[in-house]
């Protein structure tokens, strides 16, 4: 496939939270503002960045057999280095995004990005594939985090909008007094956005995604019969 | 004692790993579809979560923070992790090769399974697991057992949900991964009502 469409598909098409549906931890859990939303994509997107040029640069030096822990480690090593860097220069982003920073290391788009397409093609096509990826992460992110925000706390990227700040709806995504935001909003929030990307696609007469093989970064390295089984029972 | 039951019903209920933080979520929509396979996904994952924490809480306190590599605390937790996954499906492939068949290809992903590692860096933190001086090891292992437990429970009720939502028809642009979140959401919303458990203890 051509260059433009190695770095287009990863953004709409197989973006890879709505229509993929990997890295679904961060997106129901920090997407309660528009802030966090941002620090965790640009954070996500660097790893992802450089751990497919890293990987796509030792495809042909690492094992077959020991690769999904010399993914992990380089990924790890990638991740640390960010952690530091956000906890340096800019702590008030980093506070609440603690935890989650650490996640990315087990962040599927990651691992599965690296398993499926680093490991199998050049350089600049994976840089490519890397930040198509990382712009649809994003995309899914903030458009998340702006629902929640917008319309559970009345505020954007922390300025309080006049009318919708009386009527807004806390389930979806305001941050309660004793500061752990309820799991419901981002489930609901979640759903909704990928009822509305199952409808576009539907249009489009595209397969919808389901919960299974298909996003699995260990899909193959897994024995494929028993993945088939599973989806006929 | 009190301690105990505190952390227990803590890890379990009021901050449960799927339902209140939102962590795990991937096995946890994935694998729910069966009540056995919810089940050995549940145990496999308080098991790997256990012995997780066994090894990477004295790695933090007696390796890492004496000697200043704080920094090392992803790399070397993650692949600590990784490691027992691999011998937990070892030895299931031996031991129990109905469950190793079961779970198929859910059992690596617990690898990458959001909540193992969390629970890792979390029983290191003192909100979590309170500094109990020599005993905070085994209450760090309770917390571990006690999250465990909680995402077991959580896979379960969800397994039973599931098959309430396979029975109905939901609309068009709804029907299977939509329709289950918004399943957890209502059930992630159920447990909110053990928030005030803390201050009746």
């Amino acid at each position: 496939m051509n260059r433009s469409s190695v770095l287009l598909k990863g953004i709409i098409k197989e973006n890879p939270v709505l229509v993929l549906l990997l890295g679904t931890c961060p997106t129901i859990a920090i997407t309660y503002n528009v802030m966090n939303a941002l620090g965790m994509a640009v954070s996500a997107a660097i790893v992802l960045i450089c751990s497919n040029i890293a990987i796509s640069l030792l495809r042909k030096l690492i094992p077959a057999n020991v690769r999904i822990p010399c993914y992990i480690v380089i990924i790890a090593g990638f991740v640390t280095i960010v952690q530091m860097l956000c906890e340096a220069y800019f702590p008030a982003i980093y506070k609440p995004l603690e935890l989650f920073i650490s996640l990315i290391v087990v962040n599927c788009i990651i691992l599965g990005r690296a398993e499926m397409y680093a490991s199998k093609n050049s350089v600049l096509d994976s840089f490519l594939d890397a930040v198509g990826m990382a712009i649809g992460f994003a995309v899914a992110l903030i458009a998340m985090a702006s629902i929640r925000e917008i319309f559970g706390s009345g505020s954007f990227l922390g300025f309080e909008i006049p009318i919708l700040k009386d009527y807004n709806i806390p389930i979806l995504g305001a941050v309660p007094p004793n500061g752990k935001v309820y799991g419901f909003g981002g489930f609901f929030v979640f759903a909704i956005l990928i009822a509305i990307v199952n409808k576009i696609m539907s249009k489009k007469k595209k397969p919808k995604a389901e919960f299974g093989c298909e996003g699995c970064p260990m899909a193959d390295s897994c024995n494929k019969t028993e993945c088939e089984k599973e989806e006929a029972e | 004692m009190k301690e105990f039951i505190l952390i227990l019903v803590s890890s379990v209920l009021v901050n449960n790993y799927v339902l209140s933080q939102t962590l795990g979520i991937c096995p946890f929509l994935g694998v729910s579809k069966k009540l056995n396979q919810a089940v050995g996904m549940g145990m496999a994952v308080t098991f790997v979560m256990v012995i997780a924490t066994a090894v990477t809480w004295p790695i933090q306190n007696f390796i890492l923070s004496s000697f200043d590599l704080g920094y090392l605390q992803t790399i070397v937790f993650i692949l600590v992790i990784a490691a027992l996954v691999q011998l937990v499906e070892l030895f299931l492939k031996k031991a129990v090769p109905a469950l190793h068949k079961a779970l198929g290809v859910y059992l690596p992903l617990i690898t990458t399974n959001c909540a193992v590692l969390a629970v890792c860096i979390n029983a290191l933190k003192d909100n979590n697991v309170p500094d109990m001086g020599s005993a905070t090891f085994l209450y760090a292992l309770l917390y571990a057992f006690g999250s465990g437990i909680g995402f077991l429970l959580a896979m379960v009720m969800f397994a039973g949900v599931r098959e309430r939502i396979a029975a109905s028809k939901p609309p068009k642009a709804f029907e299977g991964t939509p329709i289950t979140l918004i399943s957890a959401a209502i059930v992630s919303f159920a447990f909110l009502g053990f928030e005030g458990l803390f201050s009746k203890l």
